[in-house]
């Protein structure tokens, strides 16, 4: 039971690890074809994650084989049932990935500006997908005994799941807009300010209607009613967003990004509270649900995947933290000099 | 079609494309930092240039090598759902462990080789490359580890109605994991030496820059001696190691049908699966296969009229495969001797120059021989002896499988396309003049 606890939280952490790092990526692809306005600024913004985005990734490529390796169960179930828009969400990922390295590979406007489209498609479709996926999770997915999807693409597009993409589409792109505030100068600086300033009443008005609208379509919050302490969850990222409008207000990016990235994790954690102890929840019948407790590994393998993530994440957290230290500070006409830039 | 078959298929195109970039990934990227390596120790510029051509190179493949696993990391759940929620207590957790373990500091690492030029000392800066190359290693030794559970499941029993992991230790040092590691390390390093002499010869012939490929090719020279003898020796343990664990697997690589002691290996054999016989024989050297799989020429050897027919490998397929790859390597052999017999003086034998720039491809084919081998030859399981892979496939709708299999030929149709041409005009380009 502890053991099946403590990888239901972690399973939650990676995926909220993976929307705070590779959330400012998607929302810089999103932005991409509106504040790049010329040759030079969108080499900037791309360049502004080059270094980074790769390893931000993994924590998607982790966060899934975690869900393989403690809940095999689920992982199968989710994957299959969610078969349409998982692979919507990998084509798109496989476009960004090879845009980023080709765009500078030839020097060509023709060329350079297939691959500004596909930057911009394959970071915004995951970023509204991933918000859709998890909303139905959180709202519960129609799967039968056989786990059998009893639906189509369509069904997952209801109002609770569209909100959902909504507000994770924006989160991404504020979250962006900041990061971009943090790393680039003048006009470009400006326009993201701008952008993320005016967004952020929306943004802030849609989880607000997000968590209204939670209380009508979902059952998150009896678990909030029976223990009234996780409403420190929502506490931690409500103060996530107003610090990122404070922060804002004083020009102060880097602590404006931090809260955005607090914002982000609380938005998540909300959802995954809610659920606990359910992993993913059957809409058809709630005895189908697959949970922490009916869905998880033998003891042994939770235990010694445990002991690897113990071991292992802080690593990996070191040498990550190490690197965006290193390519900290403001992109420069002269890193887009190197040939290796992108 | 049915969900099965679009779903084998389209993981046979996912795998078998990934595949394309994984073996240069793993050889070069230790190429390059041994030129790095040796920049950093004599501070001559040319091995400077060296890293960033082949460099170059190697982060187009790199890219295409990334985004092609991530479907594979998602599929087994997509596609493979039974299988997953069958033994995903043991499999699950080795890929799990693979991306902890070697993902973050592959991905992490090389961001910061690309972008750390300037930002790191000469000495730190190929010290990253060693790490990146290492990872990427450690992530070939888990997929395999992982993959030969598949063919050789250990440490675990049945229950809860599913395999669940008993003994990790012997899931880690399974026997035929090492053998399966050896050889495929073994053959993308074979592969990286190919590409680079190939390179190499195309601008010698052309006479671009004598100096740099002549050090190019030599270094990758050493690289191909090695391990075309190696693979090929390594292969023939392997190969007894599969007489022992998956003898229907042998008797289709050899398309034997009857049990026999002093059984032959054929130069040559078009098997009938139908009739079950071999319509086309040609040349049995006997007792060979009794050599090769027992280690004397009487040993009793299986056929494949031993198991029943249901629970035979395609022959045909298999078979062609294993000579196709056996037949390569014997090449491969012959091709790096020369060059090590006449590494002096290159230039003088354009011939072999040009013999090793359409090889190229060559060593690629190989590696794709020896998956389809490895592969179909395990079939009709999905984990020798425990699990058929027509118990595997998820239920999702034939609709489903049908569109994502096309979507899938059609984008990596187009990123192949675009990918190889980035690197044959990176390759035929040469280095740039001046370090920038
Ligand atoms: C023998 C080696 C080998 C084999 C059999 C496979 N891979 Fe692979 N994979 C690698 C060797 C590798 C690598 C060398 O580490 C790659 C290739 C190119 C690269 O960039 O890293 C890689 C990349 C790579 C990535 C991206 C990692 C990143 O972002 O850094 C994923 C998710 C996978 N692979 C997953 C798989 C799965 C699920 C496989 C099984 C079907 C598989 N690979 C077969
Ligand atoms: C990268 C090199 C690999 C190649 C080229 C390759 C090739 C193939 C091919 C050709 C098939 C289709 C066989 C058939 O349907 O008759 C297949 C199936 C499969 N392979 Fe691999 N494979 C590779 C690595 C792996 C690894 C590392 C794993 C597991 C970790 C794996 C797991 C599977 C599974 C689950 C199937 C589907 C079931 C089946 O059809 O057998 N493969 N692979
Ligand atoms: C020259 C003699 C060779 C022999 C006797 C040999 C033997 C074998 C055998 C028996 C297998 C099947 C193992 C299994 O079913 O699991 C295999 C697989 C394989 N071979 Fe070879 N091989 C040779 C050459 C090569 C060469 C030259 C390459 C590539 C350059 C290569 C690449 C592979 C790969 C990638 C696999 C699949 C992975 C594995 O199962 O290890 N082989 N080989």
């Amino acid at each position: 039971m502890v053991l099946q606890n403590i990888w239901f939280f972690l399973w939650g952490l990676l995926w909220a690890i993976f929307f705070m790092t590779d959330g400012f990526v998607f929302g810089m692809g999103t932005m991409y074809p509106f504040l790049g306005k010329t040759e030079e600024e969108k080499r900037i913004m791309i360049n502004s994650v080059g270094p980074l985005w790769d390893g931000n990734e993994v924590w998607l490529i982790t966060a899934g084989g975690v869900t393989f390796a403690a809940f095999p169960a689920v992982y199968a179930t989710m994957f299959s049932t969610l078969y349409t828009p998982l692979m919507l969400i990998l084509f798109a990922l496989i476009l960004r990935g090879v845009s980023f390295e080709f765009r500078s590979k030839v020097d060509s406007p023709k060329w350079k500006r297939v691959w500004d489209t596909t930057i911009f498609i394959g970071n915004f479709a995951p970023a509204l997908l991933f918000g859709v996926a998890f909303a139905n999770i959180f709202q519960g997915i129609p799967f039968d005994e056989n786990g059998i999807f009893q639906g189509t693409l369509i069904t997952l597009l209801n109002p609770y799941g569209l909100i959902g993409g909504v507000v994770f589409l924006l989160m991404f792109i504020v979250h962006g807009s900041l990061w971009l505030a943090i790393k680039t100068e003048g006009d470009l600086q400006a326009r993201a300010i701008q952008t993320g300033k005016r967004l952020w009443p929306v943004m802030a008005g849609a989880i607000v209607v997000c968590l209204i609208a939670s209380a009508v379509f979902t059952d998150l919050y009896d678990n909030y009613l029976a223990n009234p302490v996780l409403f420190l969850i929502l506490v931690l990222a409500v103060a996530g967003l107003l610090g990122i409008k404070v922060f804002m207000g004083k020009e102060a990016w880097f602590k404006a990004w931090g809260c955005s990235c607090l914002s982000i994790v609380g938005v998540t954690f909300f959802g995954v509270a809610g659920l606990f102890p359910r992993l993913y929840p059957s809409s058809i019948n709630a005895d189908l649900s697959l949970t922490a407790h009916n869905a998880s590994s033998s003891p042994l393998t939770l235990k010694i995947m445990l002991v690897v993530v113990v071991i292992f994440i802080p690593i990996v957290l070191a040498y990550q933290t190490w690197a965006y230290k290193l390519f900290s500070g403001k992109v420069t006409e002269e890193d887009l000099s190197h040939e290796e830039a992108y | 079609m049915d969900v099965l078959m679009l779903s084998r298929l389209q993981f046979a195109a996912a795998t078998m494309f990934h595949y394309l970039f994984v073996p240069l990934t793993l050889g070069l990227s230790i190429l390059v930092a041994i030129m790095e390596t040796k920049y950093v120790r004599t501070g001559d510029k040319v091995y400077l240039r060296m890293t960033k051509f082949w460099g170059k190179m190697f982060l187009i493949n790199f890219a295409l090598g990334v985004v092609t696993g991530i479907t594979l990391e998602f599929q087994f759940g997509t596609n493979w759902s039974r299988y997953s929620a069958y033994v995903g207590d043991i499999f699950g957790s080795i890929l799990a462990i693979e991306a902890t373990a070697a993902f973050f500091l592959e991905s992490t690492l090389l961001g910061v080789w690309i972008f750390g030029w300037k930002k790191l000392s000469a000495k730190a800066h190929a010290t990253v490359m060693w790490l990146v190359a290492g990872a990427s290693s450690l992530s070939a030794v888990w997929i395999l580890i992982a993959n030969s559970w598949m063919q050789h499941p250990v440490g675990y029993v049945i229950r809860n109605g599913r395999a669940e992991l008993t003994d990790f230790f012997a899931v880690v040092t399974n026997e035929f994991a090492i053998l399966m590691i050896l050889h495929t390390l073994a053959g993308a390093y074979v592969l990286s030496a190919f590409f680079v002499m190939g390179v190499s010869a195309y601008h010698l012939l052309k006479k671009t820059d004598d100096d740099f490929f002549t050090k190019s090719f030599r270094m990758a020279l050493v690289m191909g001696v090695i391990f075309t003898i190696f693979v090929a020796v390594e292969g023939d343990i392997h190969g007894k190691d599969v007489t022992q664990k998956q003898p229907a697997k042998l008797a289709a690589m050899e398309s034997l049908w009857e049990t026999q002691t002093h059984a032959p290996v054929y130069m040559f054999a078009w098997p009938d699966e139908e009739n079950e016989r071999n319509v086309i024989e040609i040349m049995p050297i006997p007792g060979l296969l009794s050599l090769l799989g027992h280690g004397s020429f009487d040993a009793e050897v299986q056929g494949l009229k031993d198991f029943p027919k249901d629970e035979r490998p395609p022959v045909l397929i298999v078979s062609m495969a294993f000579k196709g790859m056996v037949g390569l390597g014997t090449l491969f052999i012959f091709l790096t001797l020369f060059g090590l017999w006449k590494r002096d003086k290159l230039q003088e034998y354009p011939l072999y120059l040009k013999i090793m720039m359409f090889a190229i491809p060559l060593p690629y084919i190989a590696n794709e021989l020896g998956w389809v081998l490895t592969e179909v030859g395990r079939q009709p399981w999905i984990v020798y002896g425990v699990m058929k892979t027509s118990d595997a496939v998820s239920p999702i709708l034939q609709s489903q499988g049908a569109i994502s299999l096309t979507a899938f030929i059609l984008i990596y149709g187009l990123l192949g396309a675009v990918g190889f041409y980035l690197i044959y005009t990176a390759a035929k380009k040469g280095p740039e003049e001046t370090e920038a």
